[in-house]
């Protein structure tokens, strides 16, 4: 739905605005990237919710944020770095611990490819 | 129709030298026997917190140095999510709008940019044959996961699969001299991808750029660029059209197989990662990291050209492998004035590299038994005349196969150039006497004859003659009597 409002006023009705509803196939592609299994009810909850983000968004982008920094962190911290200094790693055994079924060492998982 | 020009550009993965992994402190390895380097943060349990190496930081702000990057002022990490037994996070934490460098040049290509990211584990498929379930399975092993790696993208500078291949030496060859990772494209601490495309010669558009991949030696690179390219070719030619999609390079058989597309879903829904906060290079990071460099090949070839007056071959072939560039440089020093580094240049990169593979070995001429100063004082000797071209060449012949010193062995083997003109003259007349038809067809003006007399000579002398003075003083010599 292109966005309407034939007067040239500077609020959201005008504002550009990129179409941001979130329709069911989209939930589902994220879905099925992100591996989840969604009921109707669900998607149809996401799809409001998702738009709901999305408006915000517009809300924002409608803004003349010219001159703001883009915020990717809310915490006032850079260059968090350590020394390139080994630690212990942990025993094989304890690495393998959490594998369901290891073999020679290794994590043995279903072939990818066979997916 | 138009020819085809050929638009190659690359994507390069270094793996870093570090001693730890780019986020935890899990010794890096290669070869060990599996998962004996894995930590709670690197096999991704719940509820770690990632930490960046800034010994990785400090090796890619010097490759950025070394590409001619712009560094971005303030850079952050983004987590690329796929779902693949390498990647135990379900994530990859890389860079993406906000690459570490861009922007950069090497040679006569210009670096698109430069981020830093984190390497995924190793799969071991294991085929099917003789299972009971009939079904396959991977092998992860995560003693790789997590070690630090610098994209390289460049812009689609390159126009031919040699060029690709002679670009990417390069590149090695200068990620190497800044001591910052292995470069084994055997082991993988150097990995190289090829974006290819094809279109008609002049135009300025690009065309449907295919990727390839799974090319580990600079050879199989060239040889599956060339494939793709010729495929590509056939195909715009007989009127097709280019599919974008990923291709493996089968190194047996030069053959390309298409990656499922499956395999290719690249919705990888980039967002900032949380744990990890700004990457700020200070001041003091990015001088260090200039002052670090050591001169580069790049450099190195553009310094022997403008200031040396060698060919742009000639500097090429001395300044790439810096073991190379410092026995020439020691050589011509050793020389002294009295010989043009252009004429040590073409010994080193000519009679010598030709005299070391007469030999049979393999070895450089950093490597050979022939010291700098030994092929120095063999070039100024051949240069003041003192032996002649021939005997120079049979003096090194000696000197790749012992060592030693060229006087020495000039004095051994009699090889001093006759000096005495009067010796040299009655050698010439009685050349003269023992080939008449040959100087009756030159008296006659057939010049090429002369090379009897000449050969006459050298035989006589046994190459210890200057092959220019013979030719002077059999000329006047023919001249007199006819006159």
């Amino acid at each position: 739905m292109a966005s309407g409002g034939g007067a040239a006023r500077l609020d959201l009705e005008t504002a550009p605005r990129i179409r941001r509803v979130i329709d069911r196939e989209q939930v589902l592609h994220v879905a099925r990237l992100a591996r989840l299994g969604l009921t109707d009810a669900e998607v149809e909850t996401m799809a409001g919710e998702l738009s709901g983000i999305l408006e915000h968004v517009d809300r924002i982008a409608a803004l003349d944020l010219d001159d703001v920094e883009p915020t990717s962190h809310v915490v006032e911290l850079e260059n968090v770095l350590r020394a390139d200094v080994p630690h212990e790693s942990l025993p094989k055994d304890v690495a393998l611990a959490s594998a369901p079924d290891p073999v020679d060492g290794a994590f043995r998982v279903p072939s990818p490819q066979a997916e | 129709m138009a020819e085809l020009e050929a638009v190659i550009g690359l994507e390069i993965h270094v793996q870093l030298a570090t001693r730890t992994k780019m986020f935890c402190g899990c010794e890096l390895s290669f070869g060990d026997e599996p998962n004996v380097h894995t930590c709670p943060v690197c096999l991704a349990h719940p509820g770690v917190l990632p930490v960046t190496n800034e010994q990785a930081i400090r090796y890619a702000l010097q490759i950025a140095a070394a590409l001619e990057c712009e560094v971005a002022p303030r850079s952050i990490f983004h987590r690329k999510n796929y779902f693949y037994p390498d990647s135990p996070k379900a994530y990859q934490i890389s860079q993406y709008d906000v690459p570490l460098a861009s922007n950069g040049r090497l040679g006569d290509v210009r670096i698109h940019r430069a981020h830093l990211e984190e390497d995924a584990a190793k799969t071991i498929h294991v085929g099917d044959s003789g299972r009971i379930h009939g079904s396959s399975a991977s092998l992860v092993d995560f003693n790789r996961g997590g070690t630090p790696l610098v994209e390289i993208v460049t812009e689609p500078d390159l126009r031919s699969a040699a060029e690709a291949a002679s670009w990417a030496r390069l590149l090695r060859e200068t990620v190497r001299q800044l001591g910052v990772s292995d470069v084994n494209m055997e082991e993988g601490s150097l990995r190289v991808d090829g974006n290819i495309s094809v279109r008609p010669a002049g135009s300025e558009e690009l065309g449907t750029k295919t990727e390839l991949k799974n090319m580990n030696s600079f050879r199989f690179l060239e040889r599956g660029i060339e494939a793709e390219l010729a495929r590509q070719r056939e195909l715009v030619e007989a009127g097709g059209t280019v599919a974008q999609e990923t291709l493996h390079f089968n190194p047996s058989d030069a053959s390309l197989t298409p990656l499922r597309s499956k395999e290719e879903a690249h919705d990888y829904r980039y967002f900032p990662e949380p744990d990890l906060v700004s990457l700020v290079p200070t001041e003091e990071m990015l001088r260090e990291a200039r002052e670090s460099l050591p001169e580069l090949p790049a450099a190195r070839i553009e310094r022997y050209r403008k200031q040396m007056g060698l060919a742009e071959d000639t500097a090429a072939l001395l300044a790439t492998d810096p073991a190379t560039a410092a026995y020439f440089e020691q050589t011509a020093k050793e020389a002294g004035k009295g010989v043009e580094p252009r004429v040590v240049a073409n010994w080193v990169t000519g009679e010598l590299a030709a005299a070391l593979r007469q030999d049979g070995g393999d070895a450089g001429a950093a490597e050979s038994k022939v010291e700098p100063a030994a092929l120095a004082a063999l070039v100024a000797m051949v240069q003041e005349k003192k032996i002649s071209n021939s005997s120079g060449k049979a003096v090194l012949a000696t000197l790749v196969a012992e060592g030693g010193d060229p006087a020495a062995i000039v004095d051994r083997e009699g090889l001093a150039q006759i000096s005495d003109s009067g010796e040299l003259e009655s050698i010439v007349a009685a050349a003269i006497e023992a080939n008449p038809d040959a100087a009756e067809q030159v008296r006659a003006g057939n010049r090429k004859a002369i090379g009897a007399i000449v050969g006459f000579v050298m035989k006589q002398t046994k190459g210890r003659a200057d092959g220019g003075e013979i030719n002077r003083l059999i000329e006047a010599q023919l001249d007199a009597r006819a006159g």
